[in-house]
């Protein structure tokens, strides 16, 4: 008989949020470069510095989604993927691994290409955050999307909006990618239903399209 | 009578055509909304604390302190104590609160007491699986197979396997509740069965099925695991009623989405397999295992393919069904049939190498046992040679390929395979408006596979429309019932339902009509936005004005389709397809090259989804050849990944090149759509375990063909033993 207390089951919880983000949050030095807010954040001193700590409990953020102000309150370990789709109802960024290896959640900060699970709110405070939604302007598909759309590079399009985001970041960086470019542009991102074959067609179609200047 | 059959080849204005999909946009700008993505008012979000244990009975649980904890709205115990438990991750307690992480803090503090049992959680070596775990074994037999064998001219052994993969939807299982007042619910739940699972939950509920309002628009991948209301979907409506009706979303967390979500049955087999010298098969043995989880699996029908009147003459098949405490098995994409191709095909691999016969002339010298579809898999040889250069490419096991080195060998295999399909009952209205407009409504759902774009096509093409004329409503219990997708039968059930809508709501509009172009119903068709006169096209009046006649009133018509119906679909389909690999001798990685598949599935109607159903299954494919495991601790109980850095998935370069031929045309048209989402699911296995063997001279096996196994295949080459002795 064993007994299934509140220990083995913090530990089992832990995985999920909890440890890893703390950590996390310590080994980012985060706390160093988010700007003051309001209400629950303090000072305190570590290793000599003083070290702004923020929570335990809700605090209010303000964060810079696709150029729009946009206020949140939140406690500090929840993280930027799950402040777009539970407060901001941007859910276009998906939750999938919530562990940064599946890429579903892929936005843009401040252009570059990053896991919105693995990101806290509170660090992304003074970023311009870039979602999918904003890619298509005036009713005008981005030629990125377009080109997933004719070429079919996608099926459930569960994986899609984060395979969009990358793709987006990937050719804004690499115009013409070669095949080692866009392992690692996209090797971040996975499906499920078995898309490759149409978002490799893609690629090809957008980048051709973008270098014309079509955006 | 009307005439419902499919338009003739030159009569196909989209039928068969590449069209792109029509939910697309939505998808790839974020709009599309899925389940996972409900934000309802004043929503609560609900979590589940699940079993650490394999085998476990609940002693006792404390739920007082989390009830107590602020923005905790509901705590609700599903497997009490005295409850048994047969596997890790299974449900214990529900919590529901304002947010995540108050609902996680309050799974911390719940307290529950086990006493743990022993469990079983692996099969892959039978001789390890204890008796009690072991159903009582099946066989089968046909012929005389113990003198066949010992007469054989050439007869090799071998292993062969799957282990137990699992679904891993991206979009986890789960769904949103809500009661809208003491006795009705809403439900956007992430299922395959739009029509089936409201009736579900309003059982466990104990309200009328009508009282259950569900609403999916868009579902994140299924492939056969989504068929039921599950646990989950009943306890987050109970919870919602304990917490004032309030909206509750449960979506599963990936672990338990890998632990208890997805499972398709491991399959293994030790075989014997006989034939003449000319390479005539006569003989097959076989000792077949697998588990699906404490339920255990569906009897295997080895040899695949082969086990009709007129396949192997002598053959025994023995099947031990395992239990162990893992999640329960889901269907997945063509149930069993991937894992007996495994088994089947890699035999007779391993006999056509000991003949020294190519294993396509193997094939084809054996093809009348292949009845009923040895025509067409003669054909699709023949055509899946071409595309691969095979007779310039394919080389005797173990020579390697050319472009073969030293260390990296290069190898081709090659598989076929079977599905059934038909059509599923399915119900649909077909609406045209006084305006022109035409809708469709019935209770489907589409998986990804295309559903949307292919309804339209359909009426489109029956009514001469273009196809922005037609809008399809799907997703909702509230429309006409149609079958869950499941078997490849949903696109021949929709497809003859809207078919045979369009056609009758067409016909009534003719009716209206006739009197002003001066002719009689039947001599009418509707052509070009245009509906005219058959023997006078000159004579026409414009759609829109045509409906315009309409009045105030729609036509709305009931397009039907009964299961098992064969005037619209039919079932029955074959494929081929050929890997081509290089393996690594230094390192075991096992790289794909090029992957060919040729498929028939009857009359396509959307040339572009329908080959990106097929390049799906053969990418879902290489994964489950190479990369995919559910990997369980004997120590713990537990799956040991699940997540999805440890759970492999393959990414967009893993893949190498894919070229897919669907089979179309005379012979096949006439049969009508077919579904293929499932088909070409069933040969990479095989395919590429066959080219791996073909690259290294040495059968490697269970599938996933992971570097530890491919080197200690090697090695075993080396010391002179291998798994296929001859």
């Amino acid at each position: 008989m064993s007994s299934h207390d509140e220990k083995p089951l913090k530990s089992e919880s832990e995985k999920d949020s909890a440890v890893s983000r703390r950590s996390f949050l310590k080994g980012s030095g985060i706390a160093l470069s988010v700007p003051l807010i309001a209400g629950n954040t303090r000072l305190v001193k570590a290793a000599g510095q003083d070290v702004k700590v923020h929570g335990p409990n809700k605090v209010s953020i303000t964060l810079d989604i696709n150029g729009k102000k946009q206020a949140a309150t939140i406690e500090p370990r929840v993280t930027l993927l799950d402040t777009l789709r539970n407060d901001l109802d941007t859910t276009g960024a998906k939750r999938v691994c919530d562990r940064g290896t599946c890429g579903a959640c892929t936005v843009m900060m401040d252009g570059k290409a990053v896991y919105s699970c693995s990101i806290l709110a509170i660090e992304a405070q003074g970023k311009k955050i870039t979602t999918v939604e904003s890619l298509a302007q005036n009713g005008k598909l981005h030629p990125v999307q377009q080109a997933f759309v004719d070429n079919d590079g996608q099926q459930c399009g569960f994986c899609t909006p984060g395979f969009v985001m990358a793709c987006t970041a990937l050719l804004n960086k690499h115009p013409n990618p070669s095949p080692e470019e866009l392992r690692a542009g996209l090797g971040g991102n996975l499906c499920r239903c078995g898309t490759y074959v149409g978002i490799r067609a893609a690629v090809a179609q957008a980048s051709a399209q973008m270098k014309k200047g079509g955006k | 009578m009307a005439e419902y059959k499919w338009p003739a080849a030159e009569k196909r204005r989209l039928i068969g055509k590449r069209i792109s999909r029509i939910d697309g946009p939505l998808k790839v700008s974020g709009k599309a909304k899925y389940s996972f993505d409900m934000n309802r008012p004043g929503m609560l979000f609900g979590r589940i604390l699940r079993s650490p244990y394999a085998n476990a009975k609940v002693v006792s649980i404390d739920i007082s302190q989390a009830e107590k904890m602020p923005g905790v709205k509901a705590v609700k115990i599903i497997q009490g104590a005295g409850s048994t438990i047969l596997w890790a991750g299974d449900e214990i307690v529900a919590v529901a609160a304002v947010d995540e992480p108050t609902a996680l803090d309050a799974m911390r503090a719940i307290k529950v007491e086990y006493e743990r049992l022993p469990h079983v959680v692996n099969d892959a070596n039978l001789s390890t699986v204890p008796d009690s775990a072991k159903k009582p074994a099946q066989e089968k037999i046909q012929g005389e197979p113990d003198k066949a064998l010992a007469e054989a001219d050439v007869t090799v052994e071998g292993y062969y396997g799957n282990a137990v993969i699992t679904h891993c939807c991206l979009e986890s299982h789960g769904q949103t509740v809500e009661w809208t007042d003491e006795n009705n619910v809403l439900i956007h739940p992430s299922t395959q069965g739009v029509s089936v699972i409201g009736n579900d939950l309003a059982k466990a509920l104990e309200i009328p099925a009508g009282n259950v309002d569900l609403r999916m628009d868009f579902i994140g991948g299924g492939f056969g695991s989504k068929f039921s209301i599950d646990r989950w979907g009943i306890e987050c409506a109970k919870i919602s009623k304990l917490a004032g009706g309030k909206p509750v979303k449960i979506h599963l967390e990936r672990d338990a989405e890998l632990q208890v979500a997805g499972s398709r049955p491991s399959m293994y087999a030790k075989v014997k397999v006989g034939a003449k010298k000319d390479g005539t098969l006569t003989a097959w043995e076989s000792e077949c295992w697998g588990t699906g989880g404490p339920g255990g699996l569906g009897t295997p029908q080895l040899p695949y393919m082969l086990n009709l009147g007129s396949g192997i003459p002598n053959y025994k098949a023995k099947f031990i069904n395992v239990a162990t405490n893992t999640g329960p098995q889901r269907a997945w994409r063509a149930p069993s049939h991937p894992q007996m191709a495994v088994i089947t095909l890699g035999a007779l691999d391993d006999l056509a190498a000991a003949l020294k016969m190519d294993p396509i002339q193997f094939l084809l010298k054996n093809a009348d046992m292949f009845a009923p579809r040895t025509a067409i898999y003669k054909e699709e040889l023949a055509k899946a040679m071409e595309m691969s250069d095979w007779k310039n490419t394919w080389r005797p096991r173990g020579e390697g390929a050319p472009g073969s080195t030293k260390y990296i060998k290069r190898g081709l295999g090659v598989s076929m395979h079977t599905w059934g399909g038909g059509g599923h009952a399915s119900n649909g209205d077909v609406i045209i408006n006084p305006d022109g407009s035409v809708e469709l409504k019935m209770g489907t759902q589409d998986l990804g596979v295309g559903t949307i774009t292919i309804l339209t096509i359909v009426i489109a093409e029956t009514m001469g429309l273009p196809m922005d004329a037609v809008k399809i409503h799907l997703g909702s219990n509230r429309y006409p019932s149609s079958g869950a997708s499941g078997g490849s039968t949903t696109v021949g059930g929709v497809s003859a339902a809207a078919r045979r809508g369009s056609v009758d709501a067409l016909t009534q509009l003719f009716a209206k009509i006739a009197p002003m172009l001066d002719a009689k119903p039947e001599e009418l068709e509707a052509v070009d936005g245009k509906v005219r006169v058959i023997a006078n096209p000159s004579k026409a009046v414009a759609w829109k004005e045509a409906c315009a006649k309409l009045g105030s009133q729609p036509i709305t018509v009931r397009g039907v389709n009964k299961a098992g119906d064969r005037e619209l679909t039919n079932s029955g389909v074959g494929g081929v397809q050929i890997a081509d690999v290089s393996v690594d001798t230094e390192t075991g990685i096992v790289k794909m090259n090029n992957f060919y598949a040729v498929q028939d599935c009857g009359l396509v109607l959307d040339l572009t989804t329908t080959e990106s159903q097929v390049f799906g299954a053969m990418i879902m494919g290489v994964t489950y050849s190479l990369y995919e495991e559910k990997i369980m601790d004997n120590a713990t109980g537990k799956m040991l990944n699940p997540n999805m850095e440890f759970y492999k998935l393959a990414g967009v370069l893993d893949i190498g090149n894919f070229k897919v031929h669907m089979m179309t045309g005379k012979g096949y048209d006439e049969r009508g759509p077919i579904g293929v989402g499932e088909p070409p699911t069933n040969s990479p296995g095989a395919a590429i375990s066959n080219a791996v063997a073909n690259a290294i001279g040495v059968r490697v096996s269970p599938i996933p063909l992971t570097p530890d196994k491919v080197l200690a295949a090697l090695a075993s080459k080396k010391g002179g033993s291998s798994n296929a002795k001859i």
